[in-house]
């Protein structure tokens, strides 16, 4: 479960979020990452062991940002975003290599054990002065989940919320959504890692929990029994995921331009739809 | 200066004194400064200082995440005070069955000893984990849910199981002739242990008892996984957020203004025994 915040950057953001939500090639006006990047030839890039492109996420890595916990199997939205921008740089299949990084370490100043680290991280301003962050590959809503039989399934309003007790990650932008946007009358209870949030909520230690919307749609419609979305929302300007990498990156301008193109070329909306698609329709909730 | 030795007068004895221990002090002086001045020097010269000091040090989150940290340390001051009381019950009571064996009891005593090995060798976090998700999911009415509750029996189980070793050590250090004076007396082998034996083994396990609060002092955050808003999930929650791990310096400094008084409480009582008793083996003239 991601790891988001908002951040309102220029005009790539526009791109992402275009492509996603409305799932339309107009993705293609995006600025391209030209940050007059020397020369992103494959041989010349920036790169934490060279011949290799490395790749860090999480251990467990969640579906649908990674099926099977194997990232190295590319399936899952995050693991084939990272083998489309690997090919974008130069680098086949066998040429990346997955490592893991917990989310919390990965923004430990020093340095790195990996190029970039895909871990639905959210971009934000505050966090922006610690790591670099690519260009957003996808935007995403936030999602609150509660149980059919409660009456919070009825919810015509986040105000409804106020009163619940909420379930929520930790680091997540859906942590601040919680608080900003519900702003519930009493803390949240905020759990280290999403399955506890799950579990929190079977033993309903909490009414409701929140979560970005991708990982709602899949523990409403596989994981968590009886349980159904009670409305998406928007967290406080948007919830934009980033590539993480490390501060000043050599590499960043062109994994921008990786994205760029992969944008243009509508891989990014192809592989949101793949992944990442639902048949439900979810109340947007205000 | 020139000695002239031997030195006859009681005078020049005490002169040669002073002027050694005027050495000593000089040199452990310039000692100190050498070794932790270069130490200092050492990090804070390094090529990663300013980073370090941006992420680990900065005042602009200190004083951001601390009201928050701060209400959250309110919360683990009242768990541990409450958990040190239940603690020292269970464990006096834990150490007087497994100390002195009555036939009737085996079961119960057995019981004990299996409690204490099972406890002590469970990792704390695990333990708090098990209970603190495993309980509710039972479904039973009238068994406690809420995260406080059981990370605090969970905690409350631990520590019994350690501090019943402290007072066992205790129980164990009492001359039997104590408990045959007592009854000699014409007092009850009940009264011989209240008003002999319990009072002198407490009163000689005080320091290493405290010891063990001081451990659960700092272990109540392991409670902040069942979703506890305490002192150390708010310095992460601000942590994460902002990819700064300053609070967790904020979160740290209130933990040590409990444990390093404490810390010294104990030194004090140490040093008291020692001075009334004399140390248990006396090194050089005194």
């Amino acid at each position: 479960m991601p790891k988001k915040f908002l951040f309102a950057t220029a005009v790539p953001m526009l791109a992402a979020s275009v492509a996603i939500a409305a799932g339309g090639p107009t993705a293609a006006a995006a600025k391209s990452a030209s940050t007059a990047a020397s020369s992103c030839s494959t041989s010349k890039l920036a790169l934490h062991t060279a011949g290799q492109l490395t790749v860090a996420t999480d251990d467990p890595a969640y579906p649908p940002y990674f099926e099977g916990n194997k990232p190295a199997n590319g399936r899952g939205f995050e693991s084939a975003v990272a083998y489309a921008v690997a090919k974008q740089l130069g680098f086949g299949t066998s040429k990346v290599k997955w490592v893991t990084e917990a989310f919390d370490s990965s923004y430990a100043p020093g340095p790195k054990s990996f190029d970039f680290d895909i871990n639905e991280i959210s971009i934000t301003k505050a966090r922006s002065q610690a790591v670099t962050f690519s260009t957003p590959y996808y935007t995403n809503p936030q999602a609150i989940i509660v149980y059919k039989n409660s009456a919070l399934a009825h919810a015509k309003s986040l105000a409804a919320f106020k009163k619940a007790s909420i379930g929520v990650q930790i680091g997540t932008t859906s942590l601040s959504a919680v608080d900003q946007v519900i702003k519930p009358n009493s803390q949240p209870s905020v759990f280290n890692t999403s399955n506890d949030v799950v579990e929190a909520f079977k033993i309903h230690r909490v009414d409701a929990i929140v979560v970005d919307y991708a990982t709602a749609l899949y523990l409403s419609s596989s994981e968590i029994k009886g349980s159904t979305i009670a409305g998406q929302f928007t967290a406080p300007g948007g919830d934009n995921w980033g590539l993480l990498m490390k501060k000043g990156s050599a590499l960043a301008p062109c994994v921008d331009k990786a994205l760029a193109k992969l944008r243009a070329s509508g891989t990014l909306t192809k592989l949101t739809k793949r992944w990442m698609s639902s048949k439900v329709a979810v109340p947007v909730l205000k | 200066m020139s000695t002239q030795y031997p030195l006859t007068t009681r005078e020049d004895r005490a002169q040669a004194r002073r002027r050694h221990r005027r050495r000593h002090i000089a040199i452990a002086a310039v000692s100190t400064v050498v070794i932790l001045g270069g130490l200092i020097l050492r990090i804070v010269t390094a090529s990663g200082w300013p980073n370090v000091r941006k992420s680990f040090f900065s005042e602009y989150w200190f004083r951001k995440a601390f009201g928050s940290v701060l209400s959250g340390f309110w919360t683990d001051v009242r768990m541990f005070l409450v958990i040190e009381v239940c603690v020292l019950a269970l464990g006096l009571l834990i150490a007087l069955i497994r100390t002195f064996p009555v036939p009737a009891l085996y079961p119960v005593r057995l019981l004990a000893t299996v409690f204490v090995d099972v406890m002590r060798g469970i990792p704390t976090i695990l333990l708090i984990f098990l209970i603190g998700f495993s309980v509710p999911a039972l479904n039973l009415s009238g068994v406690p849910t809420s995260a406080v509750v059981l990370g605090g029996i969970a905690l409350a189980m631990n520590y019994s199981a350690y501090v019943s070793e402290v007072f066992r050590a205790g129980l164990m250090s009492v001359h039997p002739s104590q408990g045959s004076a007592g009854l000699a007396l014409g007092l009850t082998p009940a009264q011989t242990l209240r008003h002999v034996i319990v009072p002198q083994a407490v009163g000689r396990v005080i320091p290493p008892l405290l010891n063990d609060f001081i451990a659960l002092q700092k272990d109540v955050a392991l409670v902040s996984t069942l979703g506890v808003f305490e002192a150390f999930r708010a310095a992460q929650i601000v942590a994460d957020q902002n990819f700064n791990y300053t609070p967790l310096l904020a979160a740290a400094a209130l933990y040590l203004c409990v444990t390093i008084p404490m810390t010294r409480f104990v030194d004090h009582l140490q040093w008291r025994t020692i001075r009334e008793r004399g140390p248990a083996l006396a090194l050089g003239p005194r």
